[in-house]
């Protein structure tokens, strides 16, 4: 059952980011200000939102698993956790090669990309935290801390950040620069913010049956180690 | 029952290193007053199970009481005192310094008066300005037990006592053990050094690939042949 | 012996934490190492800084904070990667869980310490800078004394709670500065802005009172998710 839903839903996804890449690259036209370029925001946002649910779904999860101290759950925050990585990866590469080629810099210190590169350092940090450790119990119970420490991090990071840059804007890597898309543009945002989201959870729950299989095999090497 | 309050029950504890089970449903009623030895092959269990005992780990299933209150109740831990491989001491402080501390954390009202009766009764008291550091290695182990028994735990847990010592200091240890005893403690001790825990032994049990494979009265049989138990319940 | 009452429980949660930040800082003003280490780590470190910059520059001026907080961070580092690490040695860490005393005391008592070693770095440190660039912030002593303080014990919490996270694990050393880092950046971004505002003699004012705000709440925040985990951190 769960073979088919991940069949499904990378079905799905492939199927809309196939649609939506025709559509984005030969249908639409180019915005007025930015060129070709602009269409990177059809990525770029999505994957923020990707990005970003590492730390509120981790967080939870997380804290369950100090509730119940069922392994589940910490193989669910280890496989949200790495997966928000990745999309983070995308918002930062994605984020720079439109701020290359529209202002020329490679980066700005503006509100989101810093949050997202804060974010990106302390989910590396909780992955680095979890190689550095190989017995699975002590290894969720520690990281479940991080992952809480950590994502209440992002939250302050975020909120300072924004009470500071409404006091001192500077430029934004923004979608909304002249007030608004056009309507027939916005759509592809949204399917691909829908498909982006089939893909996390297509690599969460691989990413999980990993993590759940890893741990059976360390206690299979444990149990004929000591016997 | 009398002496009940201080017994220490071990009910159905379980402790998992991710679906390793280092300790599978330890059920275990340690009478008031009794000494017992804790037997086991290197990985069967002791060790976790003493920390366990000690405060130190929680089990993942189960629980341990010491007279209904949970182990790692504040006043249970007063009652309990712990003597592991380490000794426990801190090398850049002083004799005194050491045991004030622990006096001060286990509630003494006047610490320094308590620190200074036991550096007494260990003969320390002429060193007990000097660095922990400089002292030779019996005076260590004699502060070490200073520090174990400084709070007048009810209950004792040693693991592995015997270990590293000289026959001067095994016999030193054995002297305190038995007194411990006499004074109606409660001590668990894990070891290898079979004759020696076993002289000293009420009980016996013996852990084995994490679980309890065998508990009971040490008898006159297991003194004269103390391979005796690992060959009956062991798997050799 | 004594009720359970809040208040006594707080008087004897305060008295440990007392014990042991005094043990901490007996131990570490005994042999200095960490002090000195530190100390001449953040001289280091502003001398190189001031072949970068020209040390009357207006320039200066713009990151005088930055330049501190970098300092203050970085040498700040040797000093909490021992808080826990200290006592593995001869296993002082299981005897005092195992102790009456609470993990949060524990602690707390580990993180005063701690931050009255750090501040004592820092304030000489500031002396350095003074001297090396000529930079003049009597008017806004006090100011900046507050902003250092609240900015060392965001550093101090974070730095003791992961130095007990990471006191087990084999690439301690490096674990420690990876995980605390990032998590200090935005104690680190406030303290870094407040400071070179206060050091080019800006009063606190509409302007910068958000970050006092996010220091204050960042310090908040983490003391309390600090004492509340720190149970499951160090016994499970």
């Amino acid at each position: 059952m769960r073979n088919k839903l991940v069949y499904v839903l990378c079905l799905l996804a492939a199927g809309i980011l196939c649609w939506q890449l025709y559509n984005i690259l030969l249908n639409l036209p180019n915005e007025k200000d930015q060129g070709a370029i602009y269409r990177i925001v059809y990525f770029h946002v999505p994957a923020i939102f990707t990005g970003f649910m590492g730390f509120f779904v981790a967080l939870g999860a997380s804290g369950i698993y100090l509730a119940t101290r069922n392994l589940k759950y910490d193989a669910f925050a280890a496989a949200v956790t790495e997966v928000s990585l990745t999309f983070a990866t995308i918002v930062l590469a994605t984020g720079m090669i439109w701020g290359r080629i529209i202002w020329g810099i490679w980066w700005t210190w503006d509100a989101r990309l810093t949050t997202m590169l804060v974010c990106w350092l302390i989910y590396a940090g909780y992955l680095m935290l979890r190689r550095a450790i190989d017995e699975p119990t002590q290894r969720a119970r520690l990281s479940a801390v991080v992952s809480i420490f950590g994502c209440t991090d992002i939250l302050i990071v975020w909120k300072s950040i924004e009470w500071w840059r409404t006091q001192h804007p500077a430029p934004v890597l923004s979608v909304r620069d002249g007030g608004g898309m056009a309507p027939g543009m916005e759509s592809p945002i949204y399917w691909n913010w829908l498909a982006l989201m089939c893909l996390a959870a297509v690599l969460v729950m691989i990413r999980m049956r990993q993590e759940n299989m890893a741990r059976e095999i360390d206690s299979l090497r444990r149990m004929a180690h000591s016997y | 029952m009398p002496g009940d309050e201080r017994a220490l029950e071990i009910d159905r504890v379980s402790k998992y290193y991710g679906h390793f089970p280092a300790l599978r449903d330890i059920q275990l009623k340690i009478a008031a007053g009794s000494t017992l030895a804790l037997l086991g092959r290197n990985g069967a269990g002791k060790t976790t199970l003493l920390r366990i005992l000690a405060g130190l780990s929680k089990p993942s299933e189960g629980t341990v009481r010491v007279g209904g209150a949970d182990v790692r109740d504040e006043k249970t831990r007063r009652r309990i005192g712990v003597l592991g491989h380490g000794i426990s001491l801190y090398d850049e402080l002083s004799a005194a310094e050491n045991l004030t501390i622990f006096a001060q954390l286990y509630g003494y009202a006047d610490p320094r008066k308590r620190a200074a009766e036991w550096l007494e009764r260990v003969g320390l008291e002429r060193v007990r300005d000097g660095l922990v550091r400089e002292f030779s290695r019996g005076m260590r182990q004699r502060l070490a037990v200073a520090r174990a028994f400084l709070h007048d735990p009810e209950i004792l847990l040693f693991d592995e006592p015997f270990t590293a010592l000289d026959d001067r200091a095994i016999a030193v240890l054995q002297g305190l053990l038995s007194g411990a005893h006499s004074a109606g403690r409660t001590i668990i001790m894990s070891t290898h050094q079979l004759r020696e825990a076993l002289l000293l032994a009420t009980h016996v049990a013996l852990i084995q690939r994490g679980q309890l494979a065998y508990t009971g009265e040490r008898t006159p049989e297991m003194l004269e042949d103390p391979g005796y138990l690992y060959r009956t319940y062991g798997d050799n | 012996m004594g009720t359970t009452s809040v208040g006594s429980f707080f008087g004897s949660f305060l008295r440990d934490t007392l014990a042991i930040a005094a043990k901490d800082l007996r131990s570490e003003f005994r042999t200095k190492e960490a002090l000195n280490a530190s100390f001449a780590f953040s001289v280091v470190i502003l001398v190189l800084f001031s072949f970068a910059f020209d040390p009357s520059s207006e320039q200066l001026q713009t990151i005088s904070g930055g330049l501190l907080w970098l300092v203050f961070s970085f040498a700040g580092a040797l000093i909490l990667n021992r808080s826990f690490a200290r006592e593995l040695q001869n296993d002082c860490l299981d005897a005092l869980i195992s102790s009456p005393a609470p993990a949060g005391a524990l602690f707390l008592g580990k993180a005063v310490a701690n931050f009255v070693l750090l501040m004592i770095v820092e304030l000489a440190s500031l002396g350095v800078f003074g001297i090396f660039y000529d930079s003049r912030f009597g008017a806004q002593l006090g100011s900046i004394a507050l902003v250092i303080a609240l900015g060392t014990w965001g550093i101090t919490v974070i730095g003791t709670m992961f130095s007990a996270l990471t006191v087990n694990l084999r690439m301690r050393e490096m674990m420690l500065p990876t995980l605390v880092y990032p998590l200090l950046i935005p104690a680190l971004m406030a303290a870094m802005t407040l400071t070179t505002d206060l050091m080019n003699g800006t009063p606190f004012g509409k302007d910068n009172t958000i970050w006092l705000r996010v220091l204050t709440g960042f310090d908040f925040i983490y003391s309390i998710l600090a004492v509340v985990f720190i149970d499951v951190v160090l016994i499970g």
